[in-house]
């Protein structure tokens, strides 16, 4: 019984420090770019009656961690990609610096909005630890 | 595993951007146009290669976006100095029924006396909103009306290639700061 209750502190002890470690660890992240790319045949798709929706009208972004919006545009046309308009081949790199709530006019979203919500920088271990939760969530 | 995974999920680090405005990759030419000047004369895109251009679009009664805009364009001809004369601020109504030439150029003297305008008519307004990607909807309120239109302002360069994009609300310090980098090259 006493092994077990060793066992168990020794088992919660270990996810405590863990979590400390996870939460303590700055974040560097391999990449700031946030990257949506029209995929080549999208037009094509779209005048068949296919419904493609590549970008989403609300995107989540994170200053100093991936605070990069990239769009691509891998078709044979122009298109209308989020606020702008862009070439086949074309890509744009849009940074944020200011954690805030961005609108912008996008005519390929039904609303006719784009929103781009940054959110600020994880600096606590507490908002380190979520950041990194939803990270990995959004990779699963 | 857990913290493991977790912070499996992010290492390394990447170089910040160089211009605070969006960054087209590659650039390309801005498409030109003619239209009417604010100033009394025709007004192309191309007429201006060799300054750096901000390009806008709006309309006089706009009470939001447009004296936000511009007065920012204001405050960066001015924190740039001597440099100013080498930046060009074109604005393009999607308004012609009240934005004839000497209302705009009457509206846009009061942020800068340097700022010209440009209108034309519908169909000719139309097709460069078009080459440049830009939204504008009219709304009527009562017996007015109004616009919704895209807020954003072009960054073209020298070369009257389109550099760069910069989003609704960024202050002159930004502006400033693209256009010295532009005007450098």
């Amino acid at each position: 019984m006493a092994a077990r209750h060793a066992a168990l502190w020794g088992l919660a002890a270990g996810s405590v420090v863990a979590l400390l470690w996870v939460g303590l660890l700055p974040i560097e992240t391999a990449s700031h770019d946030e990257i949506f790319v029209i995929p080549k045949g999208t037009w094509a798709r779209r005048m068949s009656g296919d419904k493609v929706e590549i970008l989403p009208d609300h995107i989540r972004l994170t200053l100093g961690v991936r605070d990069v919006l990239v769009l691509r545009n891998h078709d044979d046309v122009p298109q209308i990609f989020g606020p702008t308009l862009m070439m086949p081949g074309q890509s744009f790199r849009l940074p944020f610096e200011r954690a805030a709530e961005y609108q912008f006019a996008c005519t390929a979203h039904a609303s006719g909005q784009m929103t781009i919500v940054v959110d600020p920088n994880p600096a606590t271990p507490w908002a380190r630890l979520i950041w990194r939760a939803r990270e990995l969530w959004r990779s699963s | 595993m857990l913290a493991l995974l977790l912070v499996a999920t992010t290492t390394v680090s990447a170089n910040a951007p160089t211009l605070k405005a969006g960054v087209f990759d590659p650039p390309r030419q801005a498409p030109d146009f003619t239209l009417q000047g604010s100033n009394g004369h025709a007004l192309q895109i191309s007429q201006y290669r060799g300054k750096v251009v901000l390009l806008a679009f709006g309309f006089t009664s706009c009470t939001e976006v447009c004296p936000v805009t511009l007065n920012t364009f204001a405050v960066t001809r001015r924190k740039l100095g001597a440099a100013a004369a080498e930046v060009q601020v074109v604005y393009i109504t999607v308004d012609p029924q009240r934005d004839v030439p000497t209302r705009l150029a009457k509206y846009l003297h009061s942020f800068d006396p340097t700022f010209v305008g440009g209108t034309g008519t519908e169909s000719q307004l139309s097709a460069v909103r078009r080459d440049y990607g830009i939204s504008a909807e009219r709304k009527v309120v009562g017996d007015d009306y109004t616009y919704a239109h895209s807020s954003f302002t072009y960054l073209i360069d020298r070369n009257g290639r389109i550099r760069a994009l910069m989003p609704y609300g960024h202050s002159p310090d930004d502006y400033a700061n693209d256009l010295t980098i532009l005007l450098k090259e």
